[in-house]
């Protein structure tokens, strides 16, 4: 099972609380996770990646094992730890605003 | 006994002030939808029940949400969790926060520039819904104004969104420039004795009108006059604020412009300026009595650059002769060190008799009269600033 941690709005949004557990069939990547993030919850679509590029919203990056992935391919692997459940796979807000 | 319900968006959620026909006594509830910058709510003519509500963010977009119990609970109206998002032959269910530009060749010319502020061109981008407008006979279709600036339809409860195409790909397309708060579909009227007449407004581009239920639009903006722009008298290009009308007299309309207000009585064909006294013709709101068509509300603001009250006193304007002679309306209102603005959405009425009158303000207060203007009365003073108000007149 991979894990991700969700920003507060988005679990709001998803009606959950805390990490949420995703099986992904296959190998893990940022983009596989994604969509099976958004198979289940499919109001989020369009928080996190653009409905039609794709592309990651900009004040949203990409987290695990301490490393940033938001500039990694989607379909690159994920480090092993998030593929084996060990550690999460974190979608983080910037901090700023008012 | 009857009531209303005011419902009022927000930098950081909804609000929705909840009072019996004498609205003296006030239940508020909310936020709703908290931390998230809520544009505007309007319920259903056609089922008082049904709300929707554009829930926005720079952090995560755009989401719409929707109410079928009169604002108690929310749902996304899209595919439930669980459900699969595609039918059996493939196609993708709806999903209530996608808005995309229809791009398609069936659109005829397919536009994907519009001007930028230094004058080049500069793609469509989707940013967030400005004002939501049920359809008046059917809950499930409501329209949706957008940045930039385009409309939107759903026929399902908002599930899912199409693009009305020919307003955004009218020849002038190219030349609609953003205003200061971004190029914005701000005001959507639907003629209630017209079934396929839609008047709506974008700033910086003007008023439009379609005939025809949404497939072509022409711009009605002749009389205008816009000291600000190259051309002062162009067919395009004039920031326009706010337009109203009385649904018993839908060919006159009254318009709040960048500065001066206006008046069209041909259904927008054309326009005469109607400031008459007022001590200042910028401002945002306009909106008009339920029961007189020819009283309007106006609150004058100091621009360019300051937008708050003149000489620091919050001051409702009211004309009872369709403009040109108007009169302050101040009892309840402060009257000293007041400098905040009301946004263009953040004006409404009630049916009920005498007029409610309501209106919000950037400094998070929500006033209402209950006797069409001639007393206010501060319904919450310390919500997070005032975005929209509309009201609904309840049986």
């Amino acid at each position: 099972m991979i894990r991700v941690v969700l920003p507060a709005h988005l679990r709001t949004l998803a009606r959950v609380n805390g990490e949420v557990e995703l099986l992904v069939e296959g190998p893990a990547t940022r983009g596989s996770v994604l969509d099976a993030l958004e198979a289940r919850y499919p109001m989020l679509r369009g928080t996190i990646r653009d409905h039609v590029t794709q592309q990651r919203r900009p004040f949203l990056r990409f987290f695990a094992c301490g490393q940033d992935l938001s500039h990694e391919s989607p379909d690159a692997p994920l480090p092993d730890a998030v593929s084996a459940g060990r550690e999460p796979f974190v979608i983080l807000g910037a901090i700023a605003g008012g | 006994m009857s009531g209303v319900r005011v419902l009022v968006g927000t930098r950081k959620g909804a609000f929705i002030l909840t009072s019996d026909g004498r609205r003296q006594n006030w239940d508020v509830s909310g936020p709703h939808f908290a931390g998230w910058e809520i544009y505007h709510l309007k319920g259903s003519p056609a089922d008082s029940d049904r709300l929707y509500a554009s829930q926005t963010s720079g952090w995560f977009g755009q989401i719409i949400q929707r109410s079928d119990d009169g604002g108690k609970t929310w749902h996304q109206p899209g595919t439930p969790p669980g459900e699969p998002t595609t039918t059996p032959d493939g196609m993708p269910k709806g999903e209530s926060n996608k808005f995309v530009y229809d791009a398609s060749d069936a659109t005829g010319k397919p536009l994907t520039t519009h001007m930028w502020y230094d004058g080049t061109q500069h793609p469509w981008e989707f940013k967030r819904v400005w004002h939501l407008e049920p359809s008046l006979d059917d809950p499930d279709a409501v329209y949706a104004g957008v940045e930039d600036a385009a409309l939107f339809r759903s026929a399902d409860g908002g599930k899912s969104w199409q693009e009305l195409a020919g307003l955004r790909g009218h020849v002038s397309g190219p030349q609609w420039q953003p205003g200061a708060g971004g190029m914005c579909l701000h005001t959507i009227l639907l003629d209630p004795k017209n079934a396929g007449r839609i008047f709506i407004a974008i700033s910086a581009a003007g008023a439009f009108r379609t005939d025809d239920g949404g497939k072509s639009w022409r711009p009605i903006n002749r009389g205008l006059h816009s000291q600000y722009i190259p051309d002062p008298t162009a067919e395009v290009g004039h920031c326009v604020h706010r337009i109203a009308m009385h649904p018993s007299r839908p060919q006159v309309l009254f318009m709040q412009k960048h500065w001066d207000v206006m008046r069209s009585d041909d259904g927008g064909d054309s326009w005469r300026e109607v400031s008459g006294n007022l001590p200042t013709d910028f401002g945002f709101v306009i909106d008009v009595h339920a029961h007189e068509p020819e009283t309007i509300y106006v609150v004058p603001i100091k621009s360019d650059s300051e937008h708050y009250p003149l000489e620091g006193k919050l001051r409702v304007y009211r004309s009872r002769s369709g403009g040109n002679e108007w009169e302050a309306l101040t009892k309840g209102l402060p009257q000293q060190d007041c400098y905040v603005n009301v946004l263009r959405d953040a004006m409404t009425v009630d049916s009920h008799d005498p007029c409610g009158v309501y209106f919000g303000t950037t400094g998070g207060q929500v006033y209402g009269s209950a006797d069409g203007g001639d007393s206010w009365a501060p319904i919450v003073r310390d919500l997070p600033a005032v975005l929209s108000v509309e009201v609904q007149t309840l049986p």
